[in-house]
């Protein structure tokens, strides 16, 4: 199989509407007939970084790969960064603020989620310069 | 058993329904979304009491059967709207959270 190669805009500042480029994904993965449970991994994963660029980094870009074997999907911004990355991928740790809280959000599982959706997971991110998370999901033969 | 079989068992309202005949499988309770997305098991009913159109697009992702709001929660338009659109399952019920639960149990026995 090819690498399928799919990237997806993520505007930032609007939560209510944040989802859009999961959705979009999803609907992808499921017409390349990929397993139920690899598309809703990958989909928690995707939306979970989605709300996380939403958020705190006014939006980004995700770029998502498919091949024979796994889904690669990067998830860039140009944000704050991430000060204390262990910190950040503790359960219940959260720097959101009181709207994404009364929306539902910020309960300080988004990163925690990725990584336990995922197989691997990797975060590159700089301080005052942006943050790149990657997450693979592989895909059962 | 199936959503619309849960619909009638438990006399649900449903506000959009787009797959009546999805299996339902489990339950899950929870409001904060985040924690719904990492916990709810798929295919599960999920009662929550929130109704911002946020509730549709983590029902899509973690691929639950149906949300059922609590508690004479109504959905507001955009919310409908976006359950139409993701084809998400949404229903809802006059009971309190923790009684709809326990006949959402008794249903699935």
């Amino acid at each position: 199989m090819e690498t399928i190669k799919l990237v997806y805009p993520v505007e930032g500042g609007d939560l209510i509407e944040a989802g859009e480029a999961s959705s979009k994904m999803k609907l992808t993965l499921k017409k390349l007939g990929l397993p139920q449970d690899v598309i809703r991994r990958a989909s928690i994963c995707m939306y979970e970084g989605e709300i996380n660029m939403v958020i705190h980094a006014d939006g980004g870009e995700a770029q998502v790969e498919v091949d024979s074997d796994q889904i690669t999907i990067r998830m860039m911004d140009s944000g704050p960064g991430i000060p204390d990355v262990d910190q950040a991928m503790q359960e219940g740790y959260s720097t959101a603020d009181s709207t994404a809280r009364e929306l539902g959000f910020g309960a300080g599982m988004g990163l925690p989620n990725m990584k336990r959706y995922s197989d691997e997971m990797t975060i590159d991110t700089v301080v005052g310069t942006g943050t790149t998370v990657t997450v693979k999901i592989k895909i059962p033969q | 058993m199936t959503v619309q079989q849960l619909i009638q068992t438990m006399e649900l309202t449903p506000f959009h329904l787009s797959d009546p005949e999805r299996q339902v499988t489990g339950g899950y309770v929870g409001d904060l979304l985040s924690w719904v997305m990492g916990r709810a098991g798929q295919d599960c009913a999920w009662l929550t009491i929130m109704s911002n159109q946020n509730v549709a697009a983590v029902a899509l992702m973690a691929d639950v059967a149906c949300v059922i709001l609590t508690e004479g929660v109504q959905p507001d338009a955009d919310l409908l709207r976006r359950a139409q659109d993701k084809q998400v399952n949404l229903l809802g019920t006059s009971l309190d959270t923790y009684t709809a639960a326990c006949r959402l149990g008794q249903s699935l026995g």
